[in-house]
């Protein structure tokens, strides 16, 4: 089963994201998520881009552009993020409670600045370290938590591979030791040896059983290897959520989509999803996935209800419970 | 053919990121260039597409030598190529709505006739909507944008084809889609396709054959966790 005995890091209860656009459109970014994660755990977030797994990730980090309104709960500890000021976002959320693994190492590093010189000034922000040779410490220790090698930590962030790049960002995000790890997109680009090693050097680091890992990722090869549970988002909603090893192995996904979305990799069938998503801001009544299904009925027509962790009328079901 | 001999280009001529390269591409075959990031390989492949002049070797298209690269090159040589690139953000021009920017290349051709029946037929075999079509870059997904330059890179039919990291943003579904939809366009046209990538699994289910970038840059040390400098 996936309840864990502990309380859960995050617990995400109907999260919704909308965007106010100009002419009163309104976009449903994200729609009534609910999922934990916990401590010594990796959940794997996936779907297409525009489903709306970024969007959740930025209203976890209270990074939600003006326009943007979220509602429902996301606990963390004590503290519901939705609900929580800039000011407690700023310094006690960011770094501290939430390590965030950039989507984009070089866009998040301060190009002038040498890696030494910014997990410098993290280590000062984030910990208690002070004096000159604890900080040069505490940064050191980051890096090589990352495997990022000391004797480069005075290169620039341009001077780095993707890999190291990669890691640095990660070192970065380690720092402030948050209870929760939130990875956005961490292998996008990267080559699959990196890939394996970026995500390998990720679940070590829930591995010891101190933090949980949120997985952002678009990438089904990076979540297989790292996830202990998958959510699959389409349209800005959960439609499957299950344990990754069942996902991926047997008996496979029970959602169409979800099955339709694992169908598409290369050493599968290679055969994409029909069709394209719908706008997020003109979502049908009922199932969003319906015109693209190959398994639509009438009844698809009304929304359906998540029931064992699946939202849909007709999910597969596992060959051994068949009669 | 597209061959390509003893290529050896880069930015500064000391240090080139590609050395020696010789590899070539029949037509209709599917020839996957396989390397890590950072390796030179996009690099070729912009040799390849006109747009890198090689400090020294030999390119031929369809036997032909070309001399000229960039703006300079003949666009009998420009029209025989067509090209995608990992980043469709920085392929598209901002201000043109999807279907001008499939219809950008017949426009700089003088083939402005062609473009109704051209930009609809395409827009179809990359499976954009016309809802789409009316829409800028920033109004669109990634994916929906990769599968407009996907069309204007086969508005002119090009006889050669070459993919530079052309999924490596995208998501599965996309990612099959799109190949899906270069495929189509091979099986009826019979052109060539370089796929450059860094997905071996991919490159190997999509092509008729995956040439290691160490096996063919001799001499050229590419590890991808150096340093660049
Ligand atoms: S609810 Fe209906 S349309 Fe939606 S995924 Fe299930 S079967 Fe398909």
């Amino acid at each position: 089963m996936t309840l864990t005995q502990e309380r859960p890091v995050l617990s995400v209860r109907g999260l919704s994201v909308r965007f106010l656009m100009p002419g009163g459109r309104r976009i449903a970014a994200v729609t009534d998520a609910h999922f934990d994660v916990a401590a010594g755990e990796c959940l794997a977030l996936i779907g297409e881009s525009g489903c709306g797994k970024s969007v959740l990730a930025s209203a976890l980090l209270g990074l939600l552009p003006a326009n943007a309104q979220a509602a429902g709960e996301a606990r963390l500890g004590e503290l519901n993020l939705l609900a929580a000021d800039e000011r407690t976002l700023a310094r006690t959320v960011r770094g501290r409670m939430v390590g965030l693994v950039p989507q984009s190492p070089a866009a998040h590093l301060t190009p002038v600045r040498t890696i030494r010189s910014q997990l410098e000034e993290t280590v000062g922000a984030l910990t208690d370290a002070r004096e000159r040779t604890a900080v040069r410490a505490a940064a050191e220790a980051a890096a090589e938590r990352a495997a990022f090698p000391t004797d480069h930590l005075g290169l620039h962030p341009h001077e780095l591979s993707g890999g190291l790049a990669q890691r640095a960002a990660t070192a970065l995000a380690l720092v402030g030791d948050a209870p929760l790890l939130l990875a956005d997109e961490p292998t996008t680009g990267l080559d699959r040896d990196l890939v394996d090693h970026t995500v390998d050097e990720l679940r070590r680091h829930v591995d010891d059983g101190r933090r949980a890992l949120l997985v952002i990722t678009h990438d089904l090869a990076a979540a297989e290897r790292i996830a202990d549970r998958v959510a699959v988002m389409y349209a800005g909603r959960i439609i499957e959520l299950t344990d990754a090893k069942r996902f991926f192995g047997t008996p496979g996904p029970r959602h169409p989509y979800s099955r339709g979305l694992l169908q598409a990799l290369p050493d599968r069938a290679f055969t994409p999803v029909p069709g394209m998503p719908p706008e997020l801001g003109d979502l049908p009544d009922g199932c969003a996935f319906a015109p693209r299904c190959d398994r639509v009925t009438d009844a698809c027509a009304v929304r359906p209800p998540t029931i064992d962790g699946v939202a849909c009328h007709q999910p597969h079901v596992p060959e051994r419970l068949r009669a | 053919m597209l061959e390509l001999h003893d290529i050896t280009a880069g930015y500064d001529s000391r240090t080139p990121v590609v050395r020696n390269v010789t590899l070539t591409v029949a037509p209709g075959e599917a020839v996957g260039l396989l390397g890590p990031s950072g390796c030179g390989k996009s690099t070729l492949a912009r040799v390849t597409a006109l747009l890198h002049r090689p400090d020294s070797g030999t390119l031929l298209l369809d036997g032909e030598p070309v001399r000229r690269w960039r703006h300079r090159a003949p666009r009998a040589h420009r029209t025989v190529l067509g090209v995608v690139f990992q980043q469709p953000r920085l392929a598209a021009d901002p201000r043109l709505r999807l279907t001008d920017l499939i219809a950008e290349p017949l426009r700089a051709t003088g083939r402005r006739d062609e473009i109704p029946h051209s930009v609809g037929e395409l827009a179809a075999a990359v499976g954009l909507t016309p809802d789409l079509l009316d829409r800028r870059p920033h109004e669109v997904s990634d994916g929906q944008l990769q599968r407009a330059c996907l069309a204007r890179a086969l508005v002119l039919r090009p006889r050669w084809l070459i993919c530079d990291e052309m999924t490596a943003m995208l998501d599965a579904s996309t990612t099959a889609a799109l190949v899906a939809a270069v495929e189509n366009y091979r099986a009826a046209s019979g052109a060539g396709l370089l796929a450059v990538g860094h997905d071996q699994l991919l490159l190997d289910r999509w092509c008729d054959r995956t040439l290691h970038w160490d096996d063919l840059a001799v001499g050229a040390k590419t590890k991808p966790d150096q340093p660049t400098r």
